[in-house]
């Protein structure tokens, strides 16, 4: 199995190949977030040193206070307590606003590391084909853009701070107890190597569980967002119970590993501390023997031991900070993966621009499957020549839609080539194509806004006359005025309660604002009324006037509109003329037709 | 793209501690072992204060006199005391740990078991992006502060008084300048609230709007694929990151505000501690054992300090989850069982609507009723027809029957009994419905299918499958055990139809209520589904919301739904007769007429 991608991601259980791949993955991204930052990373180590090591000089201050100032004051002489306490003073206070400074310094860098990180993985969600997009679920991919994201941003919120600060500290306590006084230097040192041990104990445990834990909260996140954006399903048909059971069941899960991580944390932590008294236990009869014999001044002794304090202090953060770090990690690697995964409709990277499209499409040996082996389409050709109105009739299943998604290059094909004006789609720039050939389906979302907003998504740079003017050309004008706001109405208010007739219209008028040179239309009208498809249909004569259009559709009226039909049956174009031609034959068009025929009244 | 400001909502916010009190239904169970957590942390403390101590009784002792026999015996108190400190910290943390994932699990299913009873018009209001993050986020937020917020902050607080009596006991005097010199901190400790607050409750607003940005993103791919309007997506998304950035900046200002003073204080006050210890010590007001006493003692109180800045934004943010939490919470259920149930023992499936208004709470007063006095009957097996306009009020009418939403005036009856009066459950087992949006849950084409009944055997999901014309699924890879995926985005929109029509023919219920369900079906299969509809329809009583004459033909009578009332009631081709507004709505023939009339002319 792989771990390429989001291939593998549920599992918990890497080799090590796999692990050192993925560890390799996340921290690659680590870097290239890093890597523009680097002036900012430079000045705030800058000042993070400084300020950790004027902290560091106190309890040195305090013993050489102690030592020398106070034989000194008993000669009447000030000037070494003096200077101590004033280097306190100066020390401290430097010390204070640098670490102050770094705050805000440090939490720079991780807002913009955070922010770039949420664009690169909204972008990335926007660029994967529909075919990830099925395959990977909504749920999850909402999961990654928001728990694993709250998991970093919980890190560099506190956790870097703490990590770089505290390991600072560390480091500066370690060369002061050395210069103060190499002995108690040494049993620090030899206090590292527990210290290593359980360390490593911790992070092979926790990593383990840490994965698990995402993989928890994305399935309960799954959950979640399923049975609210279901909410109606489940009430009409009392799912609540046994959702409840069943989200219990994942809350439980997730508890259930949270509680065994922060249990195993509960093992880590008194185990430093224990290190920590036990070493400073250690360097005070180790000392201790020492000043009774005159070998070490008592203020050296204190100086030793409120070091030996202070080293340990900073560990508990850290390994505070250190679960937070391997949360992170764990969700890094989850959002490393969906950011390695290869776009399956890639954009073209020398892309040949089309500024006027004129709106013939070809298909020269197209094929095309969605797994290997599954071939929906079979190898076919066809022409499309500029303005022709294409109506593509077939049952459920005949891959009239898939046909219309290569057009539209929702996928690309297995074999051979889909072109527009002559250029192949996989050549062609983004921009150029989403300008030239626009889909409308059956599925018709409404994002959060105004009603205005939900139809200017065809053409962000129009006007509010030319807004209007869409809803009318399609017959939305009237339900859109009566809306307690008109074009202003939030649809996010009422959007729950828009007919889905209504919501149709409103993205058939987003396809009208965006005047494409191709239009496609799959089962777009399905869900209006006759008068509604009516005014819809004398819409699209003047619309489809001058335009290419592939329509499909059930409702046979629309057959009236077109020059020329396909249909399709099992991925192949079986009849294929105008309609006229079509209805007088004797081929399943016509026995369609006549069945249509008999069911209007 | 949203920006919901729930903050506007409540005018007066309540105080941290009674947000925070609010939460102690869910915390009473964990509360004694998080009361004997506090217990061990603050032996813990007690014993890292007595270190100190001993050290002063050494170094007045066997240090000053030079005796090194005398030395083993306070090292090994110290010791014996630093595992007896380990040792309570560990026991603190396996107190308090557990019940504090217990109480985030217990808040996690309230919360999801409120929101499922709370009726479709909150849904239609909250955007799911803004109760994703209550669910998630502010509840991991909750779960940290009860593992360790409240018990550092209690126990924190304390230490340092405690370390103060310590203090004043070494050295009265030296111990007061201690005191005194720490008073700014308490002050800024309140001051603190003012800036953090807020500034903290605006970010996790914030990101519960970025969630919702998020959430439809991904669900409106396709629309944003079609468009090409990725890039734009990605521009407002990133227009709103940028915002909470800002503000998360200007958090961080705060805390480095708090924690200047933090670090600050103690500083100085160590410094002046110095000054003074050391003068003492030449006065020989101190001995120099009590010196090294009082500085160990103190350094024992930095990390106490230090940790009161990130201890209190914990408590502030936790605050915040809270209220966040209680405003969906606290959001009323309006649709809920009676107080006295009735129950239907033997449903015929007579429908009735008696004068039945209907308008959405948000709807301008100068609207009329969406519905608007509606009186229509519908005999037991009796098949009818809702034919309307688009935005008439005909899916909502649907909606109404299973209370999805409640009437606001006159009635519905169920065999005599009025909606209200039955249980919840019992009236959706009596009325199962199929909308217009055929929506799928992550779980196998049987559960799917079987949702309304799960008792349901095999013959009954194969029956159902076979009215619905839902064969194809013994050709998905695993038949009928197969997982569609989340919302069914892997099956085609009449693949999804039909399996919403087959969940709601094998619940079996005694009165069926079909919006458009057969929309996106293509004319051969709508056919076969209509004549295999049939069997069902003779015997269930049924509402079917129509737009094409196909599915009219099934019905034994039409209601025309016209500007919030029924205006006429009849078979089709009375109605056909009768009814202009009828013809309109539902007879494509005149557009026939003039294209043949066309042709003919060309």
């Amino acid at each position: 199995m792989s771990v390429v991608g989001v291939e593998g991601e549920e599992r918990h259980d890497f080799s090590q190949q796999e692990s050192a791949s993925i560890r390799r993955r996340s921290l690659a991204l680590l870097k290239s977030l890093l890597q523009p930052l680097w002036a900012q990373v430079a000045l705030t180590i800058v000042v993070v040193v400084t300020s950790t090591a004027a902290q560091v000089a106190g309890p040195a201050l305090i013993a050489y206070g102690i030592d020398s100032g106070l034989p000194a004051l008993l000669r009447q002489d000030w000037m070494p307590l003096g200077s101590a306490v004033v280097a306190y003073l100066i020390t401290g206070v430097v010390g204070a606003v640098l670490i102050a400074w770094f705050t805000v310094l440090s939490a720079r860098i991780s807002q913009t590391i955070l922010l770039d990180l949420r664009k690169r993985v909204f972008q990335q969600t926007q660029r994967l084909s529909l075919e990830f997009h099925e395959n990977y679920t909504s749920g999850r991919i909402i999961s990654r853009q928001t728990s694993d994201l709250d998991s970093i941003r919980e890190l560099l919120d506190s956790g870097i701070t703490e990590l770089v600060q505290g390991g600072l500290y560390m480091v500066f306590i370690a060369i002061a107890l050395f210069s103060l006084d190499w002995v108690s230097g040494l049993v620090l040192f030899a206090s590292l190597i527990p210290l290593a041990f359980l360390t490593r104990w911790f992070q092979v445990r926790s990593q383990k569980l840490f994965r698990r834990s995402r993989v928890a909260s994305a399935r309960l996140i799954v959950q979640f967002v399923e049975t609210m954006t279901g909410i109606r399903a489940v009430k009409a048909f009392r799912k609540e119970k046994r959702n409840e059971k069943e989200f219990g069941g994942f809350v439980e899960d997730y508890r259930d590993i949270n509680n065994r991580v922060i249990q195993l944390f509960g093992y880590f932590d008194p185990g430093l501390i224990l290190i920590g008294n036990v070493t400073l236990a250690v360097v005070l009869l180790v000392g201790g023997f020492r000043v009774a014999d005159g070998g070490l001044a008592i203020g050296a002794l204190l100086a030793t031991l409120l070091y030996t304090r202070q080293f340990f202090g900073p560990a508990q953060d850290m390994a505070m900070f250190y679960n937070s770090y391997q949360s992170a990690a764990a969700a890094l690697e989850k959002i490393s993966g969906v950011l390695e995964e290869r776009l399956s409709v890639p954009d073209p990277t020398r892309p040949i621009d089309l500024w006027q499209a004129k709106g013939s499409i070809s298909f020269e040996g197209v094929e095309f499957g969605y797994k290997a082996g599954r071939v929906i389409l079979p190898a076919f050709d066809l022409q499309i020549p500029v303005g022709q109105t294409i109506a593509m009739v077939g049952s459920t299943g005949a891959g009239k839609s898939t046909l219309a998604k290569l057009i539209s290059r929702f996928y690309d094909p297995t074999a051979g080539t889909v072109r527009l004006d002559g250029v192949d789609l996989r050549r062609l720039h983004p921009n150029d194509l989403r300008r030239a050939i626009v889909m409308v389906t059956q599925e018709s979302y409404l994002f959060s806004g105004s009603v205005a907003d939900n139809i200017a998504l065809g053409n962000p740079e129009a006007s509010r006359e030319e807004i209007i003017a869409a809803a009318h050309a399609v017959g939305a004008h009237g339900f859109v005025t009566a809306l307690p706001n008109g074009y202003d109405t939030d649809v996010n208010k009422r959007g729950g309660r828009l007919s889905a007739g209504q919501r149709q219209l409103i993205s058939f008028a987003r396809a009208f604002l965006a005047d494409p040179v191709v239009l496609i239309l799959d089962e777009a009208t399905s869900s209006l009324d006759i008068p509604s498809e009516r005014l819809v249909q004398k819409g699209l004569r003047t619309l489809l006037a001058d335009r290419t259009a592939i329509i499909i559709a059930h409702r046979l009226s629309t057959v009236a509109i077109a020059d020329r039909v396909l249909v399709m049956e099992h991925g192949c174009i079986v009849e294929d003329g105008s309609p006229r031609d079509l209805i007088a034959g004797t081929g399943r068009f016509s026995r369609l037709h006549a069945a249509w025929r008999d069911s209007l009244v | 793209m949203s920006s919901v400001d729930k903050t506007d909502t409540s005018p007066k916010r309540p105080g941290t501690y009674a947000s925070i009190l609010r939460m102690y239904p869910y915390a009473k169970p964990a509360m004694p072992r998080i009361y004997l957590g506090m217990v061990s942390a603050m032996l813990a403390a007690l014993v890292a204060l007595a270190i100190p101590q001993v050290l002063r009784a050494l170094v007045d002792g066997p240090l000053k006199d030079g005796d090194s026999s005398q030395i083993w015996w306070p090292v090994g108190i110290v010791l014996g005391l630093g595992v007896l400190e380990a040792v309570m910290i560990g026991l603190r943390r396996w107190l308090v740990l557990t019940p504090g994932t217990h109480i985030e699990a217990r808040m996690r299913n309230g919360l999801y078991a409120h929101l499922q009873g709370l009726p479709v018009a909150f849904h239609d209001r909250w955007p799911s992006g803004q109760l994703l993050s209550r669910a998630v986020s502010d509840l991991g937020l909750i779960r940290r502060w009860f593992s360790f917020g409240i018990v550092l902050l209690v126990i924190n607080t304390l230490t340092i008084l405690v370390g103060f009596v310590f203090l004043l006991n070494i050295n009265w005097m030296l111990g007061l300048v201690f005191v005194v010199c720490s008073t700014p901190l308490w002050i800024y400790g309140y001051v603190f609230e003012s800036k953090y607050s807020s500034v903290a409750r605006r970010s996790q607003d914030l990101v519960g709007d970025l969630a919702t940005t998020v959430e439809e993103s991904v669900h409106g791919i396709r629309v944003l694929k079609a468009f090409g309007r990725g890039p734009q997506a990605l521009k407002n998304f990133s227009l709103q990151a940028e915002f909470l950035r800002g503000i998360e900046i200007e958090k961080a200002k705060a805390i480095a505000g708090i924690w200047l003073w933090l670090l600050l204080v103690p500083d100085v006050t160590f410094a002046l501690s110095l000054l003074g210890g050391v003068l003492l010590a030449a006065a020989g007001q101190i001995t120099v054992g009590g010196l090294v006493a009082f500085f160990a003692t103190a350094i024992v109180l930095r990390f106490p300090v230090e940790s009161i800045g990130f201890l209190l934004s914990m408590t502030y943010d936790t605050r915040n989850a809270a209220d966040r939490f209680f405003e969906v919470m606290d959001s009323i259920n309006t649709i809920t069982d009676p107080d006295a149930p009735k129950t239907i023992e033997k449903p015929a499936g007579r429908l009735a609507f008696r004068d039945m208004h209907f308008r959405y709470p948000d709807a301008p007063q100068r609207y009329p009723d969406l519905l608007n006095g509606i009186d229509l009957e519908l005999e037991p097996g009796e098949t009818m027809a809702v034919v309307g306009l688009t935005g008439s009020g005909k899916s909502t009418l649907t909606a109404l029957t299973s209370r999805l939403y409640d009437v606001t005036g006159g009635a519905i009856l169920l065999d005599g009994v009025d909606i209200r009066d039955l249980r919840l459950r019992e009236l959706r087992r009596h009325i199962a419905m199929a909308f217009e949006d055929a929506t799928l849950f992550s779980a196998s084409v049987r559960d799917n299918v079987l949702l309304g009944r799960p008792e349901a055997g095999d013959a009954d999901l194969a029956d159902a499958l076979r009215i619905a014309q839902a064969d194809f699924v013994y050709d998905l890879p695993q038949g009928v055990d197969t997982r569609v995926g989340e919302e069914g985005l892997s099956l085609s929109g009449g693949q999804r139809q039909r399996l919403a029509l087959a969940r709601a023919v094998a619940a079996k219920p005694s009165v069926l209520v079909l919006d458009d369900p057969l929309s996106a079906l293509d004319v051969d299969t709508e056919a076969l589904v209509e004549e295999a509809l049939r069997r069902v329809l003779a015997s269930t009583t049924t509402l079917i919301v129509a737009h094409r004459p196909s599915t009219v033909m099934l019905a034994d009578r039409v209601a025309l739904l016209e500007a919030g009332r029924i205006t006429a009631i009849g078979t089709h081709s009375q109605l056909l007769g009768t009814s202009e507004h009828y013809r309109f709505v539902i007879s494509s023939l005149d557009d026939e007429r003039e294209r043949e009339a066309r042709e003919v002319e060309a």
